[in-house]
């Protein structure tokens, strides 16, 4: 049985893209941490979405921007 | 009874266009809140929010044990080298997390795990794992046959249970003292002038 690791490494070129199937990951959490963060500040439904939505562009804009960093000192080093 | 007011949605803070919620007895609606995430909401009559709450962190929670395989929660127990403090962040979850204690005090008393070993700790000295290939492996515990048999499904399952847990602390605070209203930038400059006249008024 060929194991996803030697199909990766057969397809080198493709690995990064595999590595970032993970980060979906994370959208679930995003999408409940935005959820909950903005109705601890908000008592309406509207204003309470409006928050989530731009509180979770931010969440996404930072992870985006460390990751950044991280690829930059990765390519340094 | 207790009630709190806060700016409207558009944020004015004139007390005529306030927001008034009623927050009952706080201290009882911040234990339903702990109990079941939402509850404590739905006892204050702010039914939206509740179920908000219920969905969003019960979601995670249970997202996160399906991931880790039913394995990911579960109380420290002196045997494993590395402690895991995380099972106090995956607390605040409230009652779906207690099983793990009474599964570890049954494990301490040398009594057999509940539910088919359901949130139980992981057994002391080492166990059989049979890999993708075939191959069997001895791990050291079964804590370490978990982490290889799911990784790395296992330390994500681990990080949204102890997510879940943590927002169901703001979920606590939001239905013991009601919404944190952060005032507007431009509120508190206009409220630094005022203060800065009144100070500047001689008496």
């Amino acid at each position: 049985m060929i194991s996803d690791l030697a199909i990766a490494s057969v397809h080198a070129p493709f690995a990064p893209l595999l590595a970032v199937v993970s980060l979906w990951y994370a959208v679930p959490l995003i999408v409940s941490v935005s959820l909950v963060c903005a109705a601890t500040r908000h008592e309406q439904m509207g204003p309470i979405l409006n928050h989530a939505v731009r509180f979770g562009m931010w969440i996404i804009v930072f992870m985006a921007a460390v990751m950044g960093v991280l690829t930059l000192l990765e390519a340094m080093a | 009874m207790v009630t709190t007011a806060i700016p409207n949605a558009a944020g004015s803070t004139a007390p005529e266009d306030a927001v008034e919620i009623e927050l009952r007895q706080p201290v009882i609606a911040a234990l339903l809140a702990w109990a079941l995430p939402g509850l404590g909401h739905v006892y204050q009559g702010r039914t939206g929010k509740g179920l908000l709450f219920f969905v969003c962190v019960l979601g995670t929670f249970f997202y996160g044990l399906y991931l880790g395989g039913g394995k990911v929660v579960y109380a420290a127990v002196p045997w494993e080298q590395q402690y895991r403090w995380q099972y106090w962040c995956q607390l605040g979850v409230g009652l779906p997390s207690t099983p793990m204690l009474v599964q570890r005090r049954r494990v301490l008393n040398n009594q057999e795990p509940l539910l088919k070993g359901f949130m139980a700790p992981p057994k002391n000295g080492p166990s059989d794992w049979k890999d993708d290939s075939g191959n069997w492996t001895t791990q050291p515990n079964e804590l370490a046959k978990w982490t290889v048999e799911h990784h790395p499904h296992f330390e994500l399952g681990t990080v949204y249970t102890v997510v879940a847990g943590l927002l169901n602390v703001l979920v606590i605070c939001d239905a013991a003292g009601g919404p944190l209203v952060i005032s507007h930038q431009s509120d508190k400059k206009s409220k630094k002038k005022n203060k800065q006249q009144t100070d500047d008024t001689p008496a």
